[in-house]
């Protein structure tokens, strides 16, 4: 089973508590009615589907009920990090750097 | 449709062997959500402080608290005193804007104790039970169905568990009983 820490309760939990909540830092456009049909799509349905690390969304579901994101190498199923959801988009050369 | 509703009597589930399970009888729960900069206001108001990390209990007399999330907290006090938190909560409401929802009925808690009670948990829940102190408690998961654990003594923990899924909860925890017996 993955252990997953969740950044709210800092803890390192089993993942029976979380849930997968589909890729990270999609954001959705602030004046949609402005955009067009494909950007909607994009925004919608497009994602990249990496082979490797992904920056990804989980919840703790069965926990403090919290989103946050992570990045999660879709290889080997390993944590790289997970981070709170305000936090910036942690830079993946240094975090590969540091799981070596 | 016919809809059977179980009546949750308290009393002994399992009165002997290694692992005792215990009904017990209804208390006032309340579900409250707060920002940070209300949580002193909010907390002198109940009388009850409300820890910032969460799985961290604190209690005054019958009313406990524990922290369930980084905004949200899980009141438990006598059922006398329900109307009572809800107007303590009411009164400084207009300064400490919150969000207190009384959840008495949604629950039943089910005591679980002797000497192997934490290990009857395992049976269906993946936390590392070791790893919640006593005196402490956590929202987790059992057998897919999410509960709020409270570990009161080494060998002694109370579960609150949604109505709609606590037969079956009970029902699996009484075959881990069983099990123990049987051995």
């Amino acid at each position: 089973m993955l252990l997953i820490h969740c950044p709210y309760c800092n803890q390192t939990l089993p993942e029976l508590e979380f849930t997968y909540a589909g890729e990270a830092h999609i954001a959705r456009p602030a004046d949609p009615s402005s955009v067009s049909d494909e950007e909607w799509r994009d925004f919608l349905f497009i994602r990249t589907n990496v082979k490797g690390p992904h920056y990804e969304r989980w919840r703790h579901f069965h926990g403090c009920g919290r989103y946050f994101n992570a990045v999660r190498d879709t290889v080997s199923d390993r944590f790289l990090i997970t981070y709170k959801t305000d936090d910036p988009r942690p830079e993946l050369s240094k975090l590969l750097e540091k799981s070596k | 449709m016919t809809v059977l509703t179980h009546a949750f009597t308290p009393g002994p589930i399992v009165a002997s062997g290694q692992v005792k399970l215990t009904l017990m009888a209804p208390v006032a729960r309340f579900s409250l959500r707060l920002r940070a900069a209300n949580i002193p206001a909010v907390s002198k108001a109940i009388g009850v402080d409300l820890a910032t990390t969460v799985g961290v209990r604190a209690a005054n007399g019958t009313t406990e608290s524990i922290c369930l999330g980084p905004d949200e907290w899980l009141i438990i006090a006598k059922p006398d005193d329900a109307d009572t938190v809800t107007k303590v909560c009411a009164d400084v409401y207009a300064s400490a804007t919150h969000s207190l929802t009384e959840v008495s009925a949604r629950e039943v808690t089910v005591r679980i104790e002797g000497e192997r009670a934490s290990e009857l948990l395992t049976i269906g829940c993946p936390r590392d039970i070791d790893s919640i102190p006593v005196g402490g408690g956590c929202r987790t998961v059992i057998d897919g169905v999410t509960v709020v654990l409270w570990r009161d003594a080494e060998q002694s923990f109370r579960m609150d568990i949604w109505r709609s899924f606590a037969l079956h909860i009970i029902d699996l925890l009484c075959t881990g009983c069983k099990e123990f017996a049987a051995e």
